[in-house]
């Protein structure tokens, strides 16, 4: 019997997980995919947002600002690159100035600081490729950017060193028994008891809720598409337009890695959907130009789609469930999500540790091997590395110079990767110019022998998405 | 560590400039090769067709290499395989990584020979989904040939260069359904060759002027739609085709691997995507020389092995000799010439030389202008096409007065 089953490994699970672990919790995560971060988690922005957007009072506003501030030392500790790299909402008519100061005061109201009004040549200054007209800027110096899904892998590999447990491809469909002992049942017929669950299941959150007859929520997909450019140094900070009922807009950004972003679109839809519209890339590539001109857009890497599961309720759903005990509710997590949630993974662990009296764990280390560790080193440390380990001089994916012990180190640790996407989530290796051309066969070598494996049965990203269909010849 | 030559890969350029720079006199080579074998790509084109120019003979790919490997061999110069090649400066320091460690020679020349990789499929921005199933064509052409293993059983293919060409006979073979091949062009990127004996032969659509639209499944590739595109490579509506299939291949271009040539700091020619360089295949790093796909996409590997030679023998006259005196006109392209190289011709080479072009449309009864100065030249062809590599020779003496030379083609009316 478990303390807390996390239901959902994307970030809000990770960072929940991770707390509870440090609060002393016995702690279990249950993903339905493959992998963690195989939702929101794995394509959205990576922005960590300064906190001027979300009304004063709500959820998100609080949540946001905490989270910022938590931002630099969880990414210090848990080896994930994160960069203040700024953020800029542009005015790109001068009707636009009185929105721009309107959002400074909300965003003093919500407690952000260090936010200015740049002058429209102040931006070009400060950014040679936004377009000439533009009219000014809300310059807010807390904005950052972080990697979604590496944060999201390296959370649940620092609750997992630490002691929690997680089962990937558990999709929990039922949860049976009453408060205090419930059965989580997985579609495979899989079955985890615990004495507290906490509902991070995104954009499955109000089908898990129900399962504790809960209905007190509605979630919503809104998908958004996104085109990667590759690593050419662009914009100095996060640039957004003035933002509408519908969100904050196209954005250009760069990522941690470097590479230029530029995204998403908002598509309501009726099922949660990641494929691309026909005329998606021409709406971010129109919407992105009347920010910036010279976009590079000749080196584009590839487009993705993620979708945001939010809540009718148009804030964030943190809190117990009234219909069930034993149930946490942490819904409808869209945007600032990602910024929220080390900060929202404190505020549910500590609820549950004080309605459950735990014992804060006192050899909790906070500190996870950073996933650039071999990158980081020096050609020394680099040459006693590989003396040791000789897998650390052989190069697999040439695009992103991932070796061997880099990719073997991703499906040994925690949490391991099983599958094609999550050595390349881990590591980058064929996520570079070729996309994974070189590497694809070394890469599916790897995980067939580390898991023994047919080479039919290695997959893309779980379930049935195999590599290889057509047999031996 | 000292070296007079070192060659960044092991195939068939690198192999090529080794035994070249040998035969002219160098000894202290070392070929570096990221792989487990020299060879390249060579090692997966098991079809024949290499060598037909070079050797009068109908060689595969494999057996292509290893002439040049049993030359490499034969005159003991050294290969070090499974060595990356980390950083390359442009005083010639080459930093490389391989199981003992991370190690920099310092060269007195350095030839590039990197090759090419294939377009990916992500730069191409098709709507819809992103599941498995969805290769390069030589991804799937290594999985075949070296695995053994075939990725899936219906199969369309975008584009059709020479690899998608032969990979759409491959999987054939192999018991695969290849349900068509899409080409947004108005014309194959791929040899005349391989259009007749890997699609015509099996029965295979080519789609001309058609690209994929939107790929379906969210797993495994289920499906894709395929429409023509307008002049403007614009789908038309009204114009899509329906294809159930698992797998999709990509062969939409070569783009040569001059991230070290960048690290560098060589300068590229945009046109070619490699570095600009002169008669010897030296690029404008003194020292530094550059052949085969790295320099600019082939398309018989025979000329891969003659650039390389260039190269070689002079990277080994200019360590034995030092600097050639050299004198430059440049090289141009014309009306419907996508590119000339080299780019820079040295009038000092005092022997014919061959300067080779590609033209941007497949175009019938023609004649290509060789413009040096006064000098024109007028050769008649039946055709060019976009896929296969024109050459012309100029004489030394043509070239002593001019002030550039400019290679067009035209239409007979």
């Amino acid at each position: 019997m478990y303390d807390v089953a996390v239901i959902g490994g994307g970030v809000i699970g990770a960072f929940v997980a991770r707390e509870c672990t440090r609060a002393g919790l016995k702690t279990v995560i249950l993903e339905a995919a493959a992998d963690v971060a195989s939702g929101a988690s794995r394509a959205n922005s990576g922005i960590v947002h300064a906190g001027f957007d979300a009304p004063t009072g709500s959820l998100k506003a609080r949540f946001n600002v905490e989270g910022n501030a938590l931002m630099e030392e969880t990414c210090r500790e848990l080896g994930v690159k994160f960069r203040r790299n700024g953020s800029l909402v542009l005015a790109l008519k001068e009707d636009q100035l009185p929105a721009l100061a309107a959002l400074a005061e909300r965003g003093k109201a919500n407690g952000v600081e260090g936010l200015e009004i740049l002058t429209a040549q102040q931006v070009r200054e400060r950014e040679p490729n936004v377009v000439e007209t533009v009219a000014g800027a809300l310059y807010a110096p807390t904005g950052g950017i972080v990697c979604p899904y590496g944060l999201t892998i390296a959370a649940v590999g620092n609750a997992m060193d630490n002691g929690a447990e997680l089962y990937t491809d558990f999709k929990v469909v039922s949860a049976e028994g009453a408060a205090g002992a419930r059965e989580l049942v997985a579609q495979d017929g899989r079955r985890v008891s615990a004495k507290y669950c906490v509902n991070c299941a995104g954009a499955g959150s109000e089908a898990v809720a129900a399962m504790f007859g809960d209905h007190s929520f509605k979630i919503h997909a809104r998908k958004g598409e996104y085109v990667l450019l590759d690593r050419i140094y662009f914009v100095n900070s996060t640039l957004f337009t003035v933002p509408t009922a519908a969100g904050k807009g196209v954005l250009v950004t760069h990522t941690v890695d470097g590479n230029i972003l530029l995204g998403p679109t908002s598509v309501e839809e009726e099922q949660f959907d990641v494929s691309i519209r026909r005329n998606g890339f021409g709406e971010i590539i129109s919407k992105a130009g009347e920010m910036c001109r010279n976009l590079p857009l000749g080196d584009t890497v590839t487009s993705f789609a993620g979708a945001r599961a939010y809540c009718d309720r148009h804030d964030f759903v943190i809190e117990p469930s009234a219909a069930a005990d034993d149930l946490f509710n942490v819904a409808g997590i869209e945007s600032p999500g990602l910024t929220s949630a080390p900060a929202i993974g404190r505020y549910v662990a500590a609820y549950i540790a004080e309605k459950s009296g735990a014992v804060a764990k006192a050899d909790f280390n906070p500190v996870r091997l950073p996933e650039t560790f071999f990158k980081d080193m020096s050609t020394e440390e680099k040459n006693a590395l590989i003396k040791k380990q000789p897998e650390f001089g052989r190069i697999i994916c040439r695009c992103e110079s991932v070796t061997l012990g880099e990719i073997l180190h991703a499906v040994r640790a925690n949490p391991p990767a099983r599958t094609i996407d999550g050595v390349k989530l881990r590591t980058r290796a064929g996520m570079g110019r070729c996309q994974s051309g070189f590497c694809q066969p070394s890469v599916l070598d790897v995980l067939q022998k580390e898991y023994g494996l047919s080479f039919d049965r290695v997959t893309k990203n779980g379930g049935k998405s195999y590599i290889i269909t057509g047999g031996e010849k | 560590m000292k070296k007079d030559i070192v060659i960044i890969g092991g195939g068939p350029a690198g192999l090529a400039a080794a035994v070249a720079a040998y035969d002219a006199g160098a000894r202290d080579i070392l070929i570096v090769e990221r792989e487990s074998e020299p060879g390249g790509v060579l090692k997966q084109c098991i079809h024949n067709g290499f060598g037909l120019t070079r050797f009068k003979e109908n060689l595969t790919g494999p057996e292509y290499a290893h002439k040049f490997i049993d030359e490499v061999n034969k005159r003991g110069i050294e290969i070090a395989t499974d060595t990356f090649v980390t950083d390359l400066t442009r005083d010639k320091k080459v930093t490389c990584m391989n199981t003992s460690g991370i190690f920099t020679l310092e060269a007195k020349s350095v030839i590039l020979a990197m090759g090419c990789r294939e377009r990916s499929k992500g730069a191409l921005n098709i709507a819809g989904t992103r599941p498995a199933g969805l290769f390069s064509a030589g991804t799937a052409q290594k999985y075949v040939n070296i695995k053994g293993w075939l990725p899936g059983k219906r199969v369309v293919i975008l584009g059709s260069g020479d690899i998608g060409l032969i990979m759409a006979r491959r999987m054939t073979l192999e018991g695969a359904k290849v349900l068509c091949v899409c080409e947004i062009m108005p014309h194959s990127s791929g040899l005349k060759r391989n259009i007749v004996q890997c699609l015509d032969d099996f029965g295979i659509p080519l789609y001309l002027e058609h690209t994929i639209v939107e790929i379906e499944g969210r797993e495994r590739v289920t499906g894709v739609t395929i429409a023509k595109v307008d002049a403007a490579k614009k789908p038309v509506p009204g114009t899509e085709k329906h294809f159930d299939c698992d797998t999709v291949l990509f062969s939409v271009g070569l783009i040569p691997e001059n991230e070290l040539t960048k690290r560098a700091g060589i300068a590229l020619d945009r046109r070619t995507k490699g570095a600009d360089v002169d008669t010897d295949r030296e690029t404008e790093a003194e020292g530094i020389f550059a052949c085969g796909n790295v320099l600019h996409v082939h398309d018989l590997v025979d000329f891969v092995s003659e650039e390389a030679e260039t190269a070689g023998a002079a990277a080994a006259r200019y360590v034995l000799q030092g600097r050639d005196e050299k004198s430059m006109i440049a090289a141009v392209p014309g009306d419907y010439v996508s590119y000339v190289l080299p780019q820079r011709i040295n009038r000092n080479a005092g022997k014919p030389q061959k300067l080779y072009f590609r033209v941007n449309a497949a175009l019938k009864n023609v004649t290509v202008n060789v413009e040096c100065g006064d000098d024109v030249k007028k050769y008649r062809k039946i055709g060019v096409a976009p896929g296969e590599m024109e050459s012309v020779t100029v004489k030394p003496e043509t070239l002593a007065n001019a002030g550039q030379v400019r290679i067009s083609v035209e239409v007979n009316g």
